[in-house]
């Protein structure tokens, strides 16, 4: 068993609001593998994406992480100074953000924006940046003419590929991407899920991906975690979580896609609404809109509880022993 | 109107809360006071000269006299009422005006647009304080509407291009093609679904129009360009700077009107930078404890 | 049928794009027909640039047709819909923040379509049935819902708005473009079923815009598949999904995403998902350069719609009963 690359301990993060601090992420802990992909999936506002900015130290007021530490490779992120962490950014971890028409900038090339990266973070004569950004761009499948060309002149697709090009710069051991295919048609979600999947294969990084649309990555990731109002509620192999899901949440979620195959059959999707982050309830998240929940759900939060590679949080799943 | 009665109560609620637009208001209040009731205020008449100029402070003349003899403190609650006046009515026409142009323009479009985009941006490019200094040299006797013209003309073409480029923004907005795809008609939607989303972007325009007709005509009138015979802070300015007050011995006949204008400039700067959130809902904290906890 | 609500036929929309010294004619929709029977949900079909937006734009009275001819409630209409036409067919938006206007309460729009196009109603009538309206689409209790500011609302909720402000009006066919295309996947199967209770217990017909194969089986008694403008493929929702003919259904079908099936091979699915920007087309099929099937007779005719069974139609070279 290697070393993971990227360890998450009690991560809490509170967004600032005139009612008091939301807990956006609370007490999340996770490991990455090397290489591994894992996917974690949630309803808007679970704390997904803040999460995913917490890791990476980018979370600006009124976001702010309040516990819990952070490990790449050993190296504890949360206790870096601003020019320490650049030394990490984009060399061992980047970032794809969720709209590229938003991240990439309009004025500039796409060539220049390459560039500007390399420059940022190495010393590479401008024969080298040349070189390496066209290498990048082909990983992409993308025409090496497009770096003269400027945002609005690329399709969603392409853009999106274009960011991906730009994370692969400096050869990262980690890529963190917030939903980077919500803005993508069909077949071009496909087409770029591939792409990672193969670079991925090929250079060997790790991948952090977020999003809330769980079919996209059902074919691609090794492992999945479920998200809830700020928690993990349930986390193991991507194809085990789908087909046998244990939390009540995670088995709302997969029924509440319609499918283009089998029978046609009417689907409900999970009634109710998440908590409030400022006031949440005492028992468990979710047991408000839970179908099964018992006394004991709505008086004890539940813990993350691990059996046969699998991690639950749910009280029903994991009883309490009661010594 | 209850959209008015919500606005008019998220403003009070509002100035309670924030220090810095309560201290605008208040000044703003007491301004506005001196303006309707400049007698109230005036022991003397402001242009009788019956005094011993050149006096010193006293109960009776709490700042000093001027060196005709007149009351300077008479004279300062006089003056109120035209600077003020003058501010509202120029920030007032100026507003209309940059509303008017600036959303037909990104309304309406095509010629229409390229028309009033040239008139505003040539309007906007004639530099301001040379051609105001020849109008009202001009006019010899500027009187009080010939400077509310002269600053309406050269003020409203700044706000003029900030309205037509919030407008445009705002103009493919999904919530006014469903106004049309339902079949409003075009003022149905300028009025009420364009412009008051664009409300703080209005009033930001009407109180710097205003700040700009203060200090501009201040400025035209310690030239002695306006009418150097009415009673006004800018005239008090040009008064004591003709007969040298602060060599004289009598500053507070300069000081007392330059620090009215700052007082007028700052009620309106300190108003203009809270209004934002009056007028966007969303920036208003959720009051109803009713509707708080829906929203868990 | 001589009862469809809408037939539409030979619809194009072109506009003009280019600067001062380039100019073309971006077809955005070319020469499409097709009808909308009472009571039914007919889905159309495509990716970004397929012009589906831009038909139900067109119907909307969002922009005048270039050509063709729209026939509503059996009437022919004109370059602009008039008032009760707009009242008739409606259109749901896909935005969900960008849709309602955020300085007024979301009652607002509701009472005004109802103030437009029911004015036999009297004010109190009208807030009567806005609250109507509102728990029909699951807003519940209505009144406090209306009473809110956009900004109090969730995704989910702003949208069930959207229909039911599109109900306010009494309509036969509702226009809904990708209602459900921003919104959490989790939170689409509450709007899309109530969609389908629309259909059902209002007997309100929909054109369902999508790119999402899925969502439209779900909803949908027919679906229509649009590539670059044009209309690819027609049939009942069942035929096409279950049998596909046309190589960009078949497309649309292997890159659905879908976790119950298999990851379809590399072979493929090797397509980027680049479709074309129509400017100033040629003749010829427009999915030729993607094709696996294209013919040399592909490139240099435009295939028109053959009839393949009573219900199935196709625009193929590739699939012509030889």
């Amino acid at each position: 068993m290697s070393t993971p690359i990227l360890e998450v301990r009690d991560l809490q993060v509170h967004y600032a609001t005139p009612h008091g601090p939301a807990q956006a992420v609370n007490k999340v802990s996770f490991d990455l593998a090397p290489g591994e992909f894992l996917a974690v999936v949630g309803e808007s506002g679970c704390g997904k994406s803040t999460m995913l900015f917490s890791i990476a130290q980018l979370l600006t007021y009124p976001a702010e992480t309040v516990g819990g530490t952070v490990r790449f490779n050993g190296v504890e992120l949360t206790s870096l100074s601003p020019e320490e962490l650049r030394q990490h950014r984009w060399r061992d971890i980047s970032v794809v953000m969720q709209s590229a028409m938003n991240a990439l900038n309009p004025t500039l090339s796409i060539g220049a924006q390459l560039a500007d990266v390399c420059r940022a973070h190495t010393d590479w004569s401008d024969a080298k940046i040349a070189e390496r950004s066209a290498e990048v761009l082909a990983m992409v499948s993308i025409d090496v003419t497009h770096l003269k060309s400027f945002p609005f002149q690329l399709s969603g697709g392409m853009r999106q590929r274009a960011m991906i090009a730009m994370a692969l710069l400096l050869e990262p051991q980690l890529i963190i991407m917030d939903e980077p295919t919500s803005a993508l048609d069909v077949v071009a979600q496909r087409s770029l899920m591939r792409q990672v999947e193969n670079l991925r294969r090929q250079l060997g990084f790790a991948v952090l991906f977020v999003t809330h649309d769980m079919s996209v990555v059902s074919h691609f990731s090794d492992r999945l975690a479920v998200m809830y109002a700020g928690e993990i509620v349930e986390l193991g192999t991507t194809r085990d979580v789908f087909d046998r899901p244990r939390h009540p949440y995670s088995s709302g979620l997969m029924d509440a896609f319609p499918s283009i195959v089998g029978a046609a059959r009417e689907l409900t999707g999970i009634a109710g609404n998440p908590p409030s982050l400022v006031d949440p309830p005492v028992g468990c998240l979710f047991a408000p809109r839970c179908a099964h929940a018992t006394d004991e759900c709505r008086e004890v939060r539940p813990a993350l509880v691990a059996s046969a590679d699998r991690e639950v949080r749910c009280h029903l799943v994991n009883p309490r022993r009661v010594s | 109107m209850k959209r008015l009665s919500s606005l008019l109560g998220a403003t009070w609620r509002f100035l309670r809360r924030d220090k810095k637009a309560f201290a605008g208001a208040v000044i703003m209040l007491v301004l506005l006071i001196l303006t309707a009731f400049p007698s109230w205020f005036t022991p003397d008449d402001p242009a009788a000269e019956i005094y011993s100029p050149g006096m010193g402070l006293s109960w009776a003349h709490p700042l000093g006299t001027t060196s005709f003899g007149q009351d300077v403190f008479s004279q300062l609650m006089a003056g109120a009422r035209q600077s003020v006046m003058l501010a509202l009515v120029v920030g007032f026409l100026c507003t209309i005006l940059s509303v008017v142009v600036g959303i037909s323009a990104a309304y309406l479009g095509g010629l229409i647009d390229d028309g009033l985009s040239l008139l505003t941006d040539v309007i906007l490019v004639i530099p301001t304080f040379p051609l105001i200094i020849v109008i009202a040299a001009y006019t010899k006797n500027a009187n009080f509407w010939t400077i509310v013209f002269v600053l309406v003309f050269t003020g409203w073409s700044y706000g003029a291009r900030q309205m037509r480029v919030q407008a445009l923004s705002l103009r493919n907005r999904d919530y006014l093609l469903a106004a049309r795809a339902r079949g409003e008609s075009s003022w149905y939607i300028i009025s009420v679904e364009l412009i008051p989303p664009m409300t703080s972007l209005i009033v930001a325009n009407f109180l710097s129009a205003a700040l700009y007709a203060v200090l501009t005509a201040a400025g035209l009138q310690f030239v002695g360009l306006g009418n150097v015979n009415t009673e006004s802070w800018g005239t008090m300015l040009y008064w004591a700077q003709n007969n040298e007050a602060l060599a004289a011995g009598y500053p507070l006949w300069a000081l007392a009107p330059g620090i009215m204008i700052a007082l007028l400039g700052s009620a309106l700067a300190l108003l203009n930078y809270a209004f934002d959130e009056v007028s966007n809902p969303a920036l208003r904290p959720v009051t109803n404890r009713r509707r708080r906890k829906a929203l868990a | 049928m001589t009862d469809a609500i809408l037939r539409v036929t030979n619809l194009s929309r072109y506009f003009r794009v280019g600067g001062l010294r380039s100019s073309g004619t971006l077809h955005a929709t070319d020469e499409v027909s097709f009808e909308v029977a009472p009571s039914e949900i007919v889905a159309l079909v495509g990716e970004s640039g397929s012009g589906k937006s831009t038909i139900a734009r067109v119907l909307a009275g969002l922009y005048p047709p270039t050509s063709g001819e729209i026939v509503f409630e059996g009437e022919v209409q004109g370059k602009r819909p008039s008032r009760r036409v707009r009242g008739r067919m409606p259109m749901v938006f896909q935005d969900p923040f960008g849709s309602i206007n955020p300085v007024l309460r979301v009652g607002h729009a509701l009472e005004r379509s109802l103030k437009l196009h029911r004015p036999e109603l009297n004010a109190a009538q009208r807030d009567a049935e806005a609250v109507v309206l509102a728990e029909k689409v699951g807003l519940l209790p209505g009144a406090d819902v209306l009473a809110r500011y956009p900004h109090e609302l969730s995704g989910g909720q702003r949208q069930r708005l959207g229909f039911a402000q599109a109900l306010a009006s009494r309509p036969s066919l509702i226009l809904a473009d990708e209602p459900v295309s921003m919104l959490d996947v989790s939170i689409r199967i509450g709007l899309l079923n109530v969609m389908k209770a629309l259909r059902d217990e209002e007997h309100v017909s929909l054109l369902y815009i999508t790119h999402d194969l899925a969502s439209a089986r779900y909803v949908a008694d027919r679906m229509i598949v649009l590539y670059a403008g044009r209309i690819v493929e027609e049939g009942t929702t069942d035929e096409v999904i279950t049998n596909p003919s046309h190589p960009y259904t078949r497309l649309l079908m292997a890159t659905a995403p879908d976790p119950r099936l298999p990851l379809a091979s590399d072979t493929d699915v090797a397509d980027l998902g680049e479709p074309p920007k129509v400017i100033n087309p040629g003749p010829g099929c427009r999915f030729a350069p993607r094709c696996p099937l294209a013919m040399d007779h592909c490139r240099t005719s435009t295939p028109a719609m053959v009839q393949l069974s009573a219900t199935k139609r196709v625009a193929c070279y590739a699939l012509d009963a030889s």
